[in-house]
């Protein structure tokens, strides 16, 4: 969905006090309810994270984790069936899994002394049963799932997401018998930068030219945009020429503007596709009123 | 000198004589011929400098009074000189300063300073040199010390006594010839450099602060202030310019009080935001390249009289005497003996449009009534010439009263003239702007040496177009400096290079992007302002193309620059150069100067005539219209690489000031002996001349010549190819050449009017136009005229009829949709290799021509004895009618052609399809084929039926 500025910041304000969990999500779509659940979620997750980011220092700090530590110690011998972890979290306005890796860090050097690798901890959180304490394995897995911004779930569902609708992308070309490269072709020939797909023959959406397509399941805000055109959809015009973005959750449709510069948002498949055409005889009525 | 045209003028019976001894006859002894009249005796080119400057003398009262727009050659501040990379800005921007006198001033002429190239502030003798005619010329000398002498040196403008090969003039000796009467390449006011003036009037703005100091002939020591030039006078003790204002236009108008003049430019300011597109004469005088002196502005006072002043044949005077001066300057300006044509027809539009204020002297161009005939008569008798000028310059002289009350017949040919002039001056050429497609051939991995080498050309190619897109956003705006803001980026990009070795990746990437932006013809002018989709969709590519034009004339109504204007990087040129500037690495420039030459001598060598042109008889027209286009490309293409290869290869010797003569000694002597030249010009000039190819060569030589430092000249090796150009210059005889050609060696005249022989007419209008645009100057003057002496009845040309946006109509859609298509065929290829682009076009042109060949064989001869049956049927019986002969005859071609382009096109998609399916790569995609096949069978059946819609009529009614 193409959002305007003003709509877009109408629902930026509405995410300031809200909690990544699945009932903050519930009040985001009761208060806008004309606009797509994953957009709404998609807007929440970006603002989120730009939150998380602006205040995950003095998260980190050493005396500000062991006091988190040792307070989920206490409380996890007191009540070793509560969701400790995840109350702690919401009580400090953290996310829930992010506090879960915190505190399995913290765990881990106390098991393995400092040299424990952050491989064997990505695979715990991802794997909580690997965790060798029961109490804090129950309280990551209640981390992971009731985090809808951070963690191995949300990690492997926007993944999923990605690829999900890559195929799409690939099916609709293949629909419009629009024949293209995809990525892993791309490498194979030694390109040093790949969009998502390069059309073997170029087509016009909307009037502009579009040689390569990029499918991108989120939504566009200023700062995801702004990073992406410097990243990846400038190389690719650099190498490829213009081209299309598809913003499959919607995006401030005040970016769009470099339109006649060469980069195209869209948030669907677009319709108006012109192709090269070729019938030969095109020409014949005209020179016949020639003559 | 004097006394003999003098003498001549007085005596007007002999003037003939005079004429044909001056000009004629020194065809055979061209290198000293002298004149022994009066018992004086005068080379030659002593008489043309003497007639050009007495011209201009005569008529400098009229011309003080304002033609709308003056030769508008002028310097600009001096102050600028802080470094090359300013210096360089400067003369990108077209100004230009004491400085930029640099290469191009230098080929011809050292700076020298007037405030206006006003054809009437010239010194015409000796006794005024000292006196209280002021040559800012001098001045400057002064100033720059030493050099100067060489200005002298240089700059004659001998017409034959020198041989080419001997260089700059060294030999001569100066004694012979009062210098303000020789004709002085060094002398600005004759021959404005090319460089002079301002491209944008907005960059000089600034500069021409109006200063309301009053203007008064009891203060001329304050005369720098008052003027509006920017002419640095710093040597006070020169005569003020006053002085000249003095002479002629100040007796008109009292010194105006300040209080007036400030009124005064009020209400110009206010006219001028209220009427942008229709400013007046006076206006076009506050022009940055129209500068006025204060003198003349107190003119503007009074302009609007002396417009009402309507010249007049019978108020002539001096009749004989000015038809024999007519006929003395146009012999010079056929036979060459000018240096520059265009100047001189500049001069002559410029009296033409002259307001003068009445007067008594025996003066024989003082009156306007006198400089009007004298202009028209000159125009009447180089109409061949004029009849080249672009539509809208022929249309504003057709339509200029003036011609018109003097001289019908001369309208009538002009506007005769119009129908047939085909340049156009705002080409509408695609601003689709492409990167350079990556190629895994010459791309990918297994290019570089190593990993790092081509993850570091990864990033620098993206830090290459960052810049680039920047600079379009911001080189516009005010204080934008370009090595402030991307010097860092670009230097610690040039490090990145240099540490892994990818120089000449870059190299080949920097000129790819250069051309592709580029080449056409000033097709990136507005960089940054690409045509709103919506507005494209509304109007079609025709009606913006018109928008533009129309913006174009609101913006700059007159932007009069002069028909020499200075080398300059237009649009995007402006960002490699400075790109280059600031990069300032060695080994970029070495490798852009190897590439460069590689290319620009692979194009010299390219066939003018392609193989299947050269076997004459096969189709006239259809081939040489590609011919011609080929032309036309490769030679864009050489005049911009020549141009950068220039740049790069004289950068390093580029100072700020002309050098004092002992370091010009010095590193002549130490450049002569060490550096080899980058390119052996006078090899490559023989070369060609010698297998008459000048057409081709020369244009792009001269864009490489322009680009010379001081010294460049004096090398032995640019002296030598200088003078074989101005050898080449001499033979040129416009005149003397046959139609077809005409083209062909007005382009060698124009890009700095140089001609040898060719006798294939490559040139169009539209090309001389691109490489020359400078041409258009005539149509501004003589717009600036109409507007300024139509305004009160409304104005003639400027009328705007307004379009209603919603008649958009479905040809219109039609015509987007195959806009739209063309670039998708474009951009088709820009993702393929190369190679595939060429397999198509040879591909159709093959098969488009066979296609034409075979009609003619079959069809077309089959026609014929068809069509002869009928005539012979028509004529044997007795009472034959000629309508119904015609008649039947239209019928038999109507269907014939129809036929003729079904089945030329049928033959078109067979042989194409194989033909193609035979030269691709076996590997290549499906898709890719069916489209290079649709693509082919396109262009060659637009190749084939737009020939045979051409030709079977003509060619039927021809052979019948």
């Amino acid at each position: 969905m193409r959002l305007s500025r003003a709509e877009y910041k109408d629902i930026v304000r509405a995410t300031e006090q809200l909690r990544p969990t699945r009932q903050c999500m519930k009040i985001l779509k009761d208060r806008f309810p004309n606009h797509s659940q994953s957009t709404l979620l998609s807007i929440f997750s970006l603002e989120y994270q730009k939150r998380t980011k602006r205040t995950i220092s003095r998260h980190h700090a050493a005396d500000v984790v062991e006091s988190h530590y040792q307070r989920y110690l206490n409380e996890a011998k007191a009540r070793p069936a509560a969701p400790v972890l995840l109350e702690m979290a919401n009580e400090v306005d953290l996310s829930p899994a992010l506090m879960g890796r915190l505190i399995l860090d913290r765990f881990l050097q106390d098991v393995s002394g400092e040299m424990h690798s952050k491989a064997v901890l990505n695979s715990m959180l991802k794997e909580p049963s690997l965790i060798p304490d029961q109490v804090l394995a129950n309280n990551i897995y209640q981390c992971t799932i009731n985090d809808c911004c951070y963690g191995p779930l949300v990690d492997c569902i926007k993944h999923a997401i990605g690829q999900e609708h890559e195929v799409l992308l690939r099916d609709k070309l293949k629909e419009r018998n629009l024949s293209f490269l995809d990525e892993n072709k791309l490498r194979t020939m030694g390109y040093d930068k790949t969009p998502d797909i390069i059309l073997e023959v170029p087509i016009a959406v909307e009037g502009h030219i579009v040689h390569w397509i990029e499918s991108k399941a989120s939504f566009g805000d200023d700062y995801s945009h702004r990073t992406y055109l410097n990243e990846q959809f400038w190389s690719y015009w650099n190498r490829f020429g213009p081209g299309l973005v598809i913003y499959w959750y919607g995006f401030i449709g005040e970016l769009d503007c470099q339109r006649d510069r060469g980069i195209l948002l869209k948030d669907c498949f677009p319709t108006d596709i012109v192709t090269l055409c070729h019938t030969s005889h095109q020409q014949s009525p005209e020179k016949e009123d020639n003559d | 000198m004097a006394a003999i045209l003098d003498l001549h003028l007085r005596k007007v019976s002999s003037a003939a004589h005079l004429s044909s001894k001056c000009c004629s006859s020194g065809q055979q002894e061209r290198d000293s011929l002298p004149f022994t009249e009066c018992g004086v005796t005068v080379q030659k080119h002593q008489f043309v400098s003497f007639l050009l400057n007495f011209l201009r003398e005569q008529s400098s009262p009229a011309l003080a009074h304002g033609t709308p727009a003056k030769t508008p050659n002028r310097p600009r501040p001096a102050a600028q000189t802080g470094g090359l990379s300013e210096r360089r800005a400067c003369r990108s921007a077209g100004s230009a300063t004491t400085s930029r006198s640099s290469s191009r001033v230098q080929l011809f002429s050292p700076p020298s300073f007037s405030t206006t190239w006003n054809p009437a502030s010239r010194p015409s003798g000796s006794d005024r040199r000292h006196g209280q005619r002021p040559s800012p010329f001098q001045s400057q000398k002064r100033r720059g010390g030493r050099g100067s002498q060489h200005s002298d040196e240089m700059g004659f403008w001998d017409t034959g006594s020198k041989k080419p090969g001997r260089g700059g003039g060294h030999s001569r000796s100066r004694e012979q010839l009062s210098p303000p009467s020789t004709l002085n390449f060094n002398n600005l006011e004759d021959f404005p450099p090319v460089g002079s003036s301002p491209i944008s009037p907005l960059i000089s703005k600034p500069s021409r602060r109006i200063n309301p100091t009053p203007v008064s002939a009891e203060r001329p020591r304050s005369k720098p202030k008052t003027c509006f030039t920017s002419t640095p006078f710093t040597k006070l003790s020169s005569p003020p310019m006053g002085a000249e204002v003095l002479d002629g236009s100040m007796r008109v108008g009292s010194p105006l009080s300040l209080q007036e003049e400030r009124e005064l430019l009020k209400r110009e300011k206010s006219k001028r935001a209220q009427q942008p597109a229709a400013s007046s004469p006076c206006l076009s005088s506050l022009e940055p390249c129209t500068p006025p002196k204060t003198g003349v502005l107190g003119g503007a006072k009074v302009t609007p009289e002396l417009q009402t002043l309507c010249p007049e044949r019978s108020k002539v005077t001096f009749t004989p005497e000015l038809d024999l001066l007519a006929e003395l300057y146009c012999a010079c300006i056929s036979e060459n003996l000018v240096p520059n044509i265009f100047l001189e027809l500049f001069f002559v539009m410029q009296l033409l449009t002259s307001m003068s204020p009445p007067s008594n002297d025996r003066c024989y161009l003082k009156q306007v009534h006198n400089c009007v005939y004298f202009a028209v008569t000159v125009l009447e008798n180089q109409f061949q010439l004029v009849a080249h000028l672009d539509k809208g310059a022929l249309r504003l002289l057709a339509e200029n009263e003036r011609v018109a009350s003097f001289s019908p017949a001369l309208r009538d040919l002009l506007i005769q003239a119009q129908g047939k002039s085909s340049a156009k001056l705002s080409p509408s050429v695609s601003t689709f702007i492409h990167s350079v497609p990556f190629q895994p051939d010459t791309d990918n991995r297994s290019n570089f040496g190593n990993d790092k080498a081509f993850h570091t050309f990864k990033k620098q190619r993206d830090v290459f177009y960052e810049a680039l897109r920047e600079w379009e956003d911001l080189h516009n705006e005010p204080g934008w400096n370009f090595d402030a803001s991307l010097g860092g980026r670009i230097r610690g990009m040039m490090n990145q290079l240099t540490s892994a070795g990818n120089h000449s990746h870059f190299a080949r990437l920097f000129l790819k992007q250069l051309v592709q932006m580029c080449k056409g013809p000033r097709m990136s002018g507005a960089p940054g302002e690409p045509p709103d989709a919506d507005l494209l969709e509304m109007l079609g590519a025709d009606g913006l193309g018109r928008l533009k034009r129309l913006e174009e004339r609101l913006i700059q109504p007159h932007g009069i620059v002069g028909p020499c204007p200075p080398p300059s990087f237009p649009g995007h040129q402006e960002f490699f150069r400075d790109f280059i500037q600031t990069a300032s690495c060695c080994q970029l420039n070495q490798h852009l100067q190897d590439s460069l030459c590689q290319q620009l001598l692979q194009l010299d060598e390219v066939s003018i005539l392609s193989p299947s042109a050269s076997i004459k008889e096969e189709d006239e027209d259809g081939d040489m219209e590609q011919q011609k286009q080929r032309f036309s490309s490769v030679l864009l293409l050489a005049r911009l690489l020549a141009k950068f290869l220039g740049f790069i290869s004289f950068l390093p010797y580029q100072t700020s000031e002309r050098p004092s003569r002992e370091i010009q000694e010095a590193s002549v002597a130490l450049r002569s002996k060490v550096s080899v030249p980058v390119l052996d010009v006078c090899a490559v000039l023989d070369n060609s001349v010698r297998r008459r190819r000048t057409i081709l060569t020369v244009p792009w030589l001269v864009e490489f010549l322009s680009m010379l430092d001081f010294v460049g000249p004096l090398l032995l090796c640019y002296r030598t190819a200088l003078g074989t150009l101005l050898l080449l210059y001499r033979r040129l005889q416009l005149r003397r050449c046959a139609d077809v050609c005409y083209l062909n060696k007005l382009l060698l005249v124009s890009v700095l009017g140089w001609l040898f022989h060719d006798c294939i007419p490559l040139v169009d209008q539209q090309l001389l136009y691109f490489c020359c645009p400078f041409l258009s100057e005539f149509r501004k003057l003589l717009a600036a005229f109409v507007s300024g002496s139509t305004a009160k009845s409304g104005g003639i040309i400027r009328k705007i009829t307004p379009t209603s946006a919603e008649l958009k109509d479905t040809p219109i859609a039609n015509r987007s949709q195959q806009k739209l298509q063309g670039e998708l065929e474009q951009a088709f290829f820009h993702n393929q290799p190369p190679s595939l682009r060429r397999t198509v076009e040879f591909v159709a042109e093959r098969v488009g021509s066979n296609s034409v060949k075979h009609m003619k064989a079959t069809l077309v001869s089959e026609l014929m004895d068809r069509g002869e049956k009928i005539l012979r049927d028509k004529l044997k019986s007795l009472n034959f009618n000629t309508s119904k002969l015609n008649e039947s005859i239209c019928a038999l071609l109507c269907d014939a052609g129809l036929e003729a382009l079904e089945r030329a096109t049928r033959f078109c998609d067979e042989k194409s399809l194989e033909a193609v399916r035979t030269l691709l790569p076996e590997e290549t995609s499906p898709t890719v084929l069916r489209t290079s096949e649709s693509i082919t069978k396109r262009l060659a059946a637009e190749k084939a039926c737009s020939w045979l819609s051409a030709n079977i009529t003509g060619k039927l009614i021809k052979d019948l």
